[in-house]
């Protein structure tokens, strides 16, 4: 059985998730956007990307501190390079895990 | 493949084939699920919700860290409100990644525009965002993508809730796979030096301000400055400064 209670806190959770992502979509498809205006958005998921990974390669998530001796940030950098010299997404995401379980091993 | 029509809709592609590559391109995102799924049904389930109650919360929210976020505000007892405010929080940097998706989907259709709204996660973001900048893309393969991504979650969850802790959910670096993933897709987004510029503002500034504010705003608020710094930027070097 699903309580009222917990309905209501998924539906409320629902909503309040799906209107920033629907608004956009349906408003600024529908009109011509100022040039400076697409300018930044086509960089924001260049900073968006950036502002995701950096803060959870280099800290700890629980204490917020910065540590560089992490597997995730130790293996970020070949995965990187290899990124930047492949361009082949499946490649990339592949050599990440086969390096991170490695590093989780012995590092 | 159907021949091109002249009509509203000229993806490049239709029906089936749409499905199958809009769910090859989804692939990384479900690897990266399958862990992050599975550990989310194991603590929700610990935190006393059914297999049924952790589906129906991914169906409705399909958003991974504010459903982690707010099964740990229910057991601790929260209010309604605060959890609901708090997912507010939490996902609306959604709004930021759906601005920068709608530059490529000028008058597209309103209904299908509404059920891809629903898909939009970081993940989901990244890489159709990566493919409508690299590739001919079209809304009925970024729909496939993101269903496809909709429905590993929701499964994975549900798997976890119901005997998650008998699998064994880590092996082979699998917990790396999203994080590699946001890594490529990053080298995709960075076509001239002031987009090295832009991430690299972006990441310092979320790297500080994550220290200094609670909560994951720091990825909108740093996101948006650098895009602001980068259109300055690109004002003052001229447009022949990139690309």
């Amino acid at each position: 059985m699903v309580s009222k209670e917990y309905l209501a806190v998924i539906v409320g959770m629902g909503l309040v998730t799906f209107i920033p992502r629907w608004l956009p979509l349906i408003y600024l498809t529908k009109r011509s956007l100022p040039s400076w205006l697409v300018e930044w958005l086509d960089f924001i998921p260049a900073a968006i990307l950036s502002a995701i990974l950096l803060p959870a390669l280099v800290t700890d998530g629980a204490t917020r501190s910065v540590d560089l001796w992490r597997p995730e940030f130790i293996v970020a950098i070949p995965t990187f390079l290899f990124a930047i010299a492949t361009k082949s997404l499946g490649g990339t995401v592949i050599v990440g895990m086969v390096l991170f379980g490695l590093a989780e091993k012995f590092l | 493949m159907s021949p091109k029509n002249s009509g509203k809709n000229n993806s490049p592609v239709y029906g089936k084939a749409a499905l199958t590559r809009g769910m090859a391109a989804a692939w990384p995102i479900c690897l990266g699920y399958l862990p992050i799924g599975l550990a989310f049904g194991v603590l929700a389930q610990k935190a006393g919700l059914s297999p049924l109650e952790i589906g129906l919360m991914s169906v409705l929210v399909f958003a991974g860290s504010s459903q982690f976020i707010a099964v740990s505000m229910l057991s601790a007892g929260a209010s309604l409100f605060s959890i609901v405010a708090t997912t507010f929080i939490v996902n609306l940097r959604h709004f930021l990644m759906s601005s920068a998706l709608a530059v490529y989907l000028k008058n597209a259709d309103r209904k299908k525009l509404s059920f891809f709204a629903y898909g939009v996660t970081d993940e989901s973001f990244a890489v159709n965002l990566s493919k409508y900048r690299d590739s001919e893309w079209d809304l009925d393969s970024a729909l496939a993508t993101n269903y496809t991504a909709n429905f590993t979650w929701i499964i994975t969850t549900v798997l976890g809730g119901v005997g998650g802790q008998f699998i064994p959910a880590h092996a082979f670096g699998i917990d790396y796979a999203l994080m590699a993933m946001f890594i490529c897709l990053l080298v995709f987004q960075i076509r001239g030096f002031i987009y090295v510029i832009v991430a690299l503002i972006a990441g310092t500034m979320a790297l500080f301000l994550s220290m200094l504010i609670p909560g994951n705003s720091y990825i909108v608020i740093a996101s948006m400055a650098a895009a602001a710094i980068g259109v300055v930027f690109k004002k003052k070097i001229g447009p022949g400064g990139n690309r």
